[in-house]
């Protein structure tokens, strides 16, 4: 591997293990904590406004989801306008305890304390939000974080994303440099995802598997002879 | 005056029909050829729940059964899996019947913590409802899932390290069965490398204990995994046992089966071509033509969906190893041939089936356990071939994987063998971070896949035949870059094959036919 000035880079031994998280780790999606978030405002009339306006623009996310995946992220996390940081960070730790941590999958945990074990860094890499992706990285024993994070003017939510926004295609771009910082040879790097907008995601690695797939991801699995893991049943 | 089930072909022969995967074959041999046949079923038991109860009551070298309960024990029972027996057998399955009387004993003694485990070791966890096939109905409705599941060699928690024997292998077992009162096997016993001290030293251990006696050194030290006492992997399972059964209260119940494979309609299958009669000629024509047209789905359903009518031949109960010795007994008594001389070329028919794809398709690397380790290692005293002798084969060798069972075997064959076929090699270069791999091992833990050692210990299977063997030419087969990857050349005919095998064969070759399924073994005097 090349580094930027044009030298020999040493990659390093330890490989990775490059995560999505919602379908993947948890059974929620990132509407979830969203709606938590409308309902947890200031008080109850704010919680309606701000669950109003988000059933308005129910029919824009669903033509969004349809088409791209990140046009579906930046209407959604539009919800967040004129949220305080503060109460975003104050009420991370109820919303991951409430929503995210009761969410895991039974075998999520394992499966990242054996790629540990084998001293891979562990990624999340999702288009949630930061801040509760550190907390689920903390839970879970991940040690880095690839996420989505909102604009932040004067102290509140603009409703908008900062670049990059983490989704589709994207994720794959922000996997290769991430593994180019840290000195990752990809091809013995692991990628873990639910869903068949992630194949790029899952392609740049050597080590693709495909969690919980849904049906278009389990044919291509299938067919390319990827690993196909389930997450979410108990054992027997 | 050689054996009545080891036939001489002439001129008059009619052609051999042998298996080619899930196909037959029609193959001309030239007269002298040696064909061995598998012996008749024995006949079997009249009352197996009398012989299972008279076993329990009348154990070799231990106490009965009944003898050993009190009230409030716990008590595992382990299970063989469902890579015996091949094919599964038609219910009820002699463990539902052993486990039957087992249960009701235990419950007339005031024992109810009682857990069954399927001592599936590496192997794929079996599905409910295979397990159910083998337990029947009663007792899965009964005890699964919560006390009816597979091993789990991988749920490191309940793994536990009881010692290391006096040769540094570690014994590593199912915390649960290592923590029980009393400890009963249930094994079902087909061939002679089954049973005895690999079902708990193996049934419930894992990865740590297997890689002491699954590896290419102590492969290529078995002579042949049929005949345990000249067999290392046997030798090292045997103490790894002995030590376990010294911190463990086992109590072994063995059972044997007749190589009754084919039902009725296909009876024909183990019988000398020229004894058939016109209705089976007719037969045998009628499916050879049948598989060869239908398509491979339908030919694996014919096959593995129907269960086998195994009778039961013996049940024997006790300390590990006296049991053995009486089920050894009795498996040889069913399956040796006795034959004098080596062959220079050893023919035989490649079957659809394997311990390893019960319900699944036999994938390349199967094939290759099946050639270099089963079929060349069925043979007790010399081995059948000639040490650097040419065997030759009938498989299409297709490369086709069962993606869910099998899903480490392809980056396997696919990634590592085009690397190197050295058995030495791929267990220093590659094993342990293969058998590492995170996303295999959850497949495996929560999947229906073999655990991500088991391609290696598939390769390390066929050492000893590698070793062996100077050719193996295939014949029938629908890619030659399977067969190259597994070192073999190939050949369109069987002529060709002979002719082929002719070029290093001695003048006037010695060319013997294994005619299986079903299983035959044969017991070479030189």
């Amino acid at each position: 591997m090349t580094g930027p000035d044009g030298r020999e880079k040493k990659l390093s031994a330890v490989a990775a293990s490059y995560f999505d998280v919602d379908g993947t780790l948890i059974r929620t999606n990132l509407v979830h904590p969203t709606l938590w978030y409308l309902m947890h405002q200031r008080t109850p009339m704010r919680s309606l406004q701000k669950l109003a306006r988000a059933a308005w623009k129910t029919p824009q996310m669903i033509w969004a989801e349809m088409q791209d995946r990140r046009m579906f992220n930046e209407i959604l996390f539009s919800s967040y306008e004129g949220i305080s940081h503060d109460r975003l960070m104050i009420l991370a730790d109820d919303a991951f305890n409430d929503i995210m941590k009761k969410a895991l999958y039974p075998h999520a945990k394992d499966l990242i304390s054996r790629c540990r074990d084998e001293g891979h860094d562990v990624v999340l890499v999702s288009g949630a939000l930061d801040f509760l992706m550190t907390r689920l990285a903390d839970h879970l024993g991940a040690t880095h974080v690839i996420a989505n994070r909102l604009e932040i003017k004067d102290g509140y939510a603009t409703g908008r994303l900062l670049r990059p926004v983490v989704a589709g295609p994207e994720k794959a771009r922000l996997i290769r440099d991430h593994a180019r910082e840290r000195g990752h040879n990809l091809d013995d790097c692991f990628a873990y995802s639910d869903s068949y907008s992630d194949v790029p995601m899952l392609s740049v690695v050597g080590h693709p598997a495909a969690v919980n797939p849904d049906s278009k991801l389990e044919r291509l699995a299938r067919t390319y002879g990827w690993p196909v893991l389930t997450l979410d049943k108990s054992v027997n | 005056m050689s054996h009545p089930l080891v036939v001489t072909l002439d001129r008059k022969s009619a052609p051999r029909t042998i298996f080619s995967g899930d196909r037959l074959v029609e193959v001309d041999l030239p007269p002298g050829t040696r064909c061995i046949y598998p012996k008749a079923p024995i006949a079997p038991l009249k009352d197996v729940e009398a012989a299972i109860r008279y076993a329990l009551n009348h154990p070799y070298d231990s106490e009965p059964l009944h003898a050993k309960l009190r009230p409030g024990m716990k008590v595992v029972i382990g299970i063989d899996d469902i890579s015996l027996p091949l094919p599964p057998m038609r219910r009820p399955d002699v463990r539902e019947r052993v486990l039957t009387v087992v249960l009701q004993t235990l419950a007339d003694h005031g024992v109810d913590d009682v857990t069954l485990i399927i001592a599936t070791s590496v192997h794929r966890r079996m599905t409910g409802e295979e397990i159910r096939h083998i337990v029947g109905d009663r007792i899965y409705n009964g005890y699964y899932p919560d006390r009816l599941y597979n091993h789990d060699a991988e749920d490191l928690k309940n793994m536990v390290e009881i010692g290391t024997t006096e040769m540094g292998e570690v014994v590593e077992l199912n915390r649960k069965a290592v923590e029980s009162d009393l400890l009963i096997y249930v094994n079902l016993n087909l061939v002679p490398m089954d049973g005895g001290h690999k079902s708990v030293a193996v049934g419930f251990c894992g990865y740590k204990s297997l890689k002491a006696h699954h590896n290419p050194q102590t492969m290529r030290k078995c002579h042949s995994y049929m005949d345990p006492k000249s067999s290392a992997l046997a030798t090292s399972v045997e103490r790894m046992g002995k030590l376990a059964n010294k911190k463990l209260n086992v109590f072994t119940i063995e059972t044997t089966i007749n190589n009754r494979m084919f039902d009725r309609p296909l009876e024909f299958l183990h019988k000398n071509e020229d004894d058939l009669s016109g209705m089976e000629k007719t037969a045998l024509k009628a499916l050879t033509m049948t598989l060869a047209k239908v398509p491979q789905s339908a030919r694996q359903a014919i096959f593995q969906r129907v269960p086998s009518p195994y009778g039961v031949t013996g049940v024997f109960a006790g300390s590990t190893e006296a049991v053995h010795e009486h089920t050894l007994a009795r498996t040889y008594e069913q399956y040796l041939v006795p034959i004098k001389g080596q062959a220079d070329i050893l023919v035989t028919g490649v079957p659809y089936i394997s311990p390893y794809n019960v319900n699944s398709f036999l994938n390349p690397l199967l094939v290759q356990v099946m050639v270099n380790g089963y079929l060349f290692n069925m043979y007790k005293g010399a081995p059948l071939l000639k040490k650097g002798g040419t065997m030759i084969v009938t498989h299409p060798c297709t490369d086709m994987f069962d993606k869910e069972h099998h899903a480490p075997y392809i980056e396997f064959v696919h990634n590592l063998l085009p690397e190197t076929r050295d058995a030495l090699e791929l267990h220093k270069r590659y094993e342990a971070k293969f058998a590492s791999n995170p996303a295999y091992i959850q497949a495996y833990r929560t999947g229906h896949a073999y655990h991500p050692a088991h391609p290696f210990f598939m390769w390390y299977w066929g050492e000893a035949g590698r070793q062996h063997t100077g050719r193996v030419i295939v014949v029938g087969a629908d890619n030659e870059y399977i067969p190259k990857l597994m070192g073999w050349e190939t050949a369109r005919t069987m002529n060709e094959a002979l002719e082929m095998a002719k070029d290093t064969a001695p003048p006037s070759p010695d060319i013997v036919l294994m005619h299986m399924p079903p299983i035959v073994m044969a017991e070479v005097t030189v």
